[in-house]
């Protein structure tokens, strides 16, 4: 049976580690490539690294980055972050990235994400979805997290999937750094609507925070960062627990 | 020993090269037709779409190159499927060496399939110390149907090949270059025979 996947996700800026509390007050969690080996040994299913740099230099240090993480971790990764077109995607996958994640570039431009699917198959494309409640709805938030718009997730859940999506990444950002756990009903709600796998993230603070957003938000992956980062839940430990309640995982 | 990945249009060559040097192996990544034929293992990579993989595999005459292949070939995903008979991805006519079809999943499971799935009844050198039910990285939208040259089988709604081989032609549909260790061990198997 296909299992439930764990995803560490690192935040990357000038090639460093880094992990924001409702993407603001930046702190350092350390070296990319020492804590994507530590995850791959301890068991995480797949690595999402997302670079929020913004300098010139960016392209060529991620480029970088991406290479020696595929050199040395024997897992899939993805790589998201400020990629805006088809030759920005072909750089990073040549790079030895098994995904890409797109979200603000493919909301401006929903063909993007025709293109790469075509060009490259939809398995490789995520579209990161960061989202936030309010007014009684959940609405689409673009530059990680700092620009509202007056899309509604689950409509641009469905749109994305019939351009080619192949995998969503969801974030609350009403969860995220709280460590209250994920937000289980808007990820129910996209996961049961659309055809391909949600990645549910935001909001991870115990292990059953996982076991919930696998059963009741009918998550295919959960991903998390400071926890993970700074040890609060150790991977296998975490997993031990959710085969425990019966929850099909790796071990 | 010499190793050639096959580079085409689309594919992850460079993952499953990476994969290679952390056993020991320097791979070749080429379309040169005199590199491929005379390498001693052919590795023939693929992420991408079946018709337009198909259509670069022609217009570069590669696809007769592989067929007439006598050392051992290793297909891994979309490799894997255009060494069968046909594709349902963009109705395309694939490389005939596997006899079955490639059918896309029924949308009752999430597809793309994406995700650490169990490989059963294993049954081929390349599959050695490989234990039942070991968890293999798979990412896909189509699968091979079951047939004699299965030689692993995975559920995913329904039981389809995740490993083939007939002579000296393998194919896996997970990717051992993502698979931890025991993907690992399927290309040490390989690389070997």
């Amino acid at each position: 049976m296909l299992t439930k996947r764990i995803i560490p996700c690192l935040d990357i800026k000038d090639g460093r580690t880094v992990k924001g509390v409702n993407f603001e007050n930046i702190r350092d969690a350390g070296d990319p490539i020492v804590l994507a080996i530590e995850y791959s040994k301890q068991g995480a299913d797949e690595l999402v690294f997302l670079d929020i740099s913004a300098t010139n230099e960016k392209r060529k240090t991620l480029s970088e980055v991406v290479n020696r993480i595929a050199k040395n971790i024997n897992i899939p990764f993805t790589v998201g972050g400020g990629i805006s077109s088809v030759e920005d995607v072909y750089e990073i996958l040549n790079s030895g990235a098994d995904k890409v994640s797109v979200n603000t570039s493919a909301f401006k431009n929903p063909s993007l994400i025709n293109d790469l699917a075509k060009r490259y198959g939809s398995q490789c494309v995520v579209v990161a979805i960061d989202t936030k409640f309010e007014n009684d709805d959940w609405y689409v938030y673009l530059n990680g997290g700092k620009v509202k718009t007056e899309k509604k997730a689950a409509d641009w859940a469905k749109e994305v999937v019939g351009l080619g999506a192949g995998e969503i990444l969801l974030t609350s950002m009403n969860n995220d750094g709280t460590k209250n756990g994920f937000a289980n009903d808007i990820t129910r709600a996209i996961s049961e609507s659309v055809t391909v796998p949600i990645i549910a993230s935001g909001g991870a603070g115990t292990m059953e925070h996982f076991k919930d957003v696998f059963v009741t938000g009918k998550a295919d992956a959960a991903l998390a960062a400071s926890v993970f980062h700074f040890k609060e839940i150790e991977i296998p430990t975490l997993k031990k627990y959710l085969n425990e309640q019966k929850i099909t995982i790796r071990l | 020993m010499k190793v050639a990945i096959v580079k085409y249009n689309s594919g992850n060559s460079c993952s499953v090269a990476f994969a290679l040097e952390r056993i020991g192996i320097s791979a070749l990544i080429t379309s040169e037709i005199d590199e491929i034929k005379t390498a001693d293992k052919i590795i023939f990579p693929g992420v991408g779409e079946a018709s337009s993989a198909m259509k670069f595999l022609r217009d570069q005459k590669l696809d007769k190159v592989i067929v007439g292949l006598k050392q051992p070939v290793l297909g891994i995903c979309l490799g894997m499927q255009l060494l069968c008979e046909k594709s349902e991805e963009g109705n395309t006519d694939c490389l005939g060496i596997f006899k079955q079809r490639v059918l896309k999943f029924s949308e009752e499971n999430k597809v793309p399939q994406i995700g650490w799935n169990t490989i059963s009844n294993l049954k081929s050198p390349i599959l050695k110390n490989v234990k039942e039910m070991e968890y293999m990285y798979f990412v896909h939208g189509y699968y091979a149907e079951k047939s004699v040259d299965t030689i692993a089988s995975t559920n995913y709604g329904l039981e389809y090949s995740s490993a083939l081989q007939k002579d000296n032609f393998y194919g896996v549909q997970f990717h051992p270059e993502k698979s931890s260790d025991a993907g690992q061990k399927i290309l040490e198997n390989f690389i070997t025979l």
